[in-house]
């Protein structure tokens, strides 16, 4: 993940550092080639658009330190404009409320929904040794429930009894009422994958949200998702008000624009990624070290950073 | 399809009382790329549509027309049926692709659609490693009608293959269906599993499997490039299907997939109910991208 990116950006901007003396037109044609760089990456095209207009700006403004190149300078603010793209600091799982703390999982179809609710669940209950209880909103799609059982089986984690003809939301009731009975300190409602042009479906998502006050909404994304990330990230966090993000298949090859878009348009922080198939495949997102990392000139940044 | 088009709004905007110049096609350049073609294939459509038009003052819906016959002359001649030949009994069908495409409910669907056509089908349940997976197939079975091989979860999907060919020749299936876990391209062992899969059919019938169909998520971005190439080498891909098209995403993916692979795009899925699959049409697809579909209906 990110490596594609990487390569092509320390290879424009590389080519920067190199020169004494960098003309308006240099700094417009690297730019053109970050644009083309961040899209080839699948960064959203609005986003990509900002980034390169907020860089442009800052270089031409920019007032550089004797002691580094302008080339130099321009890896700073690109590497700053990186960083204010992702977010600086990690975030992750926010459990600070009245248990049972409920966490509400949403997103397209396939995306990873109930691989991520067991992901989570075991994390929770291992590192941060809480009580889970895991239910499965999901009504649709064949043999959901029983995948979400299955999981919870793997990851010994409870899983909400299932009771066919229930709707979601009132399985959501029942979830958080168990929840309550059986000292749990995190419920965690998985829920059927949607697309969000489906209103009824959006509805409904939002109803379970509002019932059952969710604490944490976590839009769970591919990593594999290209220019559709804004309307989907937007989508969910207009209906649902999101509170993170989880960005599934980072162990794929994708470039990884999914991650930057997201994040840029929503605010919302990603706080987890998943990294593989298995029920311990989960990770913590650190903006700064994927900036640095995507950009792979931490070397420059530090050095205009001490100038 | 219902594929959402804000593109064509885009258009409008762009176009209206303005001249076809360096600006406004940069500007349709844009509206392509948000569709997913890749910078490269949106240039090489937008010059097109740039010829012998420059500097001239166009209607939006004139730009949205040449557009879509631009996409459409690219898709064209990816848009090819999938035929099953009857030489082959059973006819075997290799489903593959990465996590969460849609494999096992475009399976689902497949089976509907030979079934309405008098074959008979029969499914194997080749993901042996996802929670529930088998579970899933069996009720697409019980759903179609059809019947379903399978052993339990963590068996080795290379057995269950040369089993399921073996029980449908005997059964005197018309089609089988092999369903397969996703796998990331990028995961080797995964790969060499899924060339293991197709080595063991081979044993028993060696034109087997006679369509291998991978399945792309309609989001998916310029990862599908890298789908399209690798598993192709490892499984022979002989055809393509699109998913999830009744979202926002337009799969505009596939003009570049057309561009440099040129396989052949049977289906597309545009829901997730037993008949939410289409032929895939060029016409259709295109416009759809250009942002006329939508005045059609
Ligand atoms: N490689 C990889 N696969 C993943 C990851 N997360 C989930 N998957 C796989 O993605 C596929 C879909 O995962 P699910 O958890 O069923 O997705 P979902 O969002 O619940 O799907 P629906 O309920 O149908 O909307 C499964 O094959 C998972 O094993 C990940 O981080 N990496
Ligand atoms: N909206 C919509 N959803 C679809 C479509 N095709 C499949 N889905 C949904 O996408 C999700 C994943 O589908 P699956 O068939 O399980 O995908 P898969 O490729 O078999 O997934 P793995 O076996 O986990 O790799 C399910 O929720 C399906 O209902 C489609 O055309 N439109
Ligand atoms: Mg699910
Ligand atoms: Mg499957």
């Amino acid at each position: 993940m990110f490596e594609g990116l990487s390569e092509r950006l320390s290879g424009i901007l590389g080519g920067l550092t190199r020169r004494g003396k960098l003309s308006d037109q240099d700094v417009q044609n690297a730019l053109r080639e970050v644009r083309r760089a961040l899209l080839e990456a699948d960064v959203a095209l609005e986003v990509v658009r900002s980034f390169t207009d907020r860089v442009r700006e800052r270089a031409v403004g920019a007032e550089v330190v004797k002691s580094v190149t302008p080339g130099q300078m321009v890896v700073k603010i690109v590497n700053d404009a990186l960083v204010e793209m992702l977010g600086a600091e990690a975030e992750t799982i926010n459990l600070n409320a009245t248990p049972p703390v409920p966490i509400l999982m949403v997103g397209l179809q396939g995306s990873g929904k109930t691989t991520t609710t067991a992901k989570i669940a075991r994390r929770l209950k291992e590192r941060d040794k809480k009580r889970v209880l895991m239910a499965s909103l999901d009504t649709r799609r064949p043999a959901a429930m029983e995948q979400l059982a299955v999981l919870g089986g793997q990851v010994e984690v409870d899983t909400l009894p299932i009771v066919t003809g229930q709707s979601a939301p009132q399985i959501a009731r029942r979830a958080m009422e168990a929840g309550r009975l059986g000292g749990y300190d995190v419920v965690m409602l998985d829920t059927a994958g949607r697309v969000t042009v489906d209103e009824a479906l959006m509805d409904e998502a939002a109803e379970v949200a509002r019932t059952v006050d969710a604490h944490e909404v976590l839009l769970v994304a591919d990593a594999l998702t290209g220019q559709d990330a804004v309307n989907t990230a937007r989508a969910f966090d207009e209906r649902m008000g999101l509170t993170g993000i989880v960005l599934t298949r980072m162990d794929g090859d994708s470039r990884g624009g999914a991650a930057l878009s997201m994040r840029a348009v929503t605010g919302k922080p990603i706080k987890l990624i998943g990294t593989g198939e298995k029920v311990d495949a989960l990770e913590e997102f650190h903006p700064s070290r994927v900036a640095n990392r995507i950009l792979g000139m931490g070397d420059i940044v530090s050095l205009v950073e001490k100038a | 399809s219902r594929t959402s088009s804000t593109i064509g709004a885009g258009i409008t905007g762009i176009f209206t009382k303005r001249k076809l110049d360096a600006q406004t096609l940069e500007e349709l350049e844009d509206v392509l790329v948000q569709a997913d073609l890749g910078v490269a294939a949106a240039m090489r459509i937008t010059e097109n549509i740039g010829e012998g038009r420059f500097d001239k003052e166009i209607a939006p819906e004139e730009v949205k027309r040449i557009l879509a016959e631009e996409v459409e002359k690219a898709l064209a001649p990816v848009a090819k049926p999938l035929t099953i030949d009857t030489a082959h009994k059973p006819f075997v069908i290799l489903m593959v692709g990465v996590n969460g495409a849609g494999k096992t409910t475009t399976i689902g669907k497949l089976a509907s659609k030979f079934a309405a056509d008098g074959k008979s089908v029969m499914l194997a349940a080749g993901d042996t490693f996802r929670a529930a997976a088998i579970e899933q197939l069996k009720i697409w079975g019980e759903r179609t009608g059809a019947p379903v091989l399978a052993r339990e979860q963590g068996a080795d999907a290379a057995g269950l293959a040369y089993d399921a060919l073996n029980q449908a020749r005997t059964d005197g299936h018309d089609v089988l269906l092999m369903d397969t876990a996703g796998r990331l391209q990028n995961k080797t062992a995964l790969m060499a599993e899924l060339e293991k899969i197709i080595r063991v059919m081979r044993k028993i019938d060696e034109s087997a499997p006679h369509a291998v169909l991978l399945v792309l998520d309609a989001t998916v971005g310029q990862n599908a490039l890298s789908q399209v190439e690798i598993f192709g080498k490892a499984a022979g891909v002989t055809g393509l299907v699109m998913t999830k098209l009744d979202g926002t995403a337009r799969g505009g993916i596939l003009v570049a997939l057309a561009d440099r692979f040129g396989l052949p795009v049977h289906y597309i899925g545009v829901g997730e109910g037993v008949d939410d699959l289409e032929p895939f049409a060029a016409r259709d697809f295109a416009q759809a991208i250009a942002g006329i579909a939508e005045e059609r209906i």
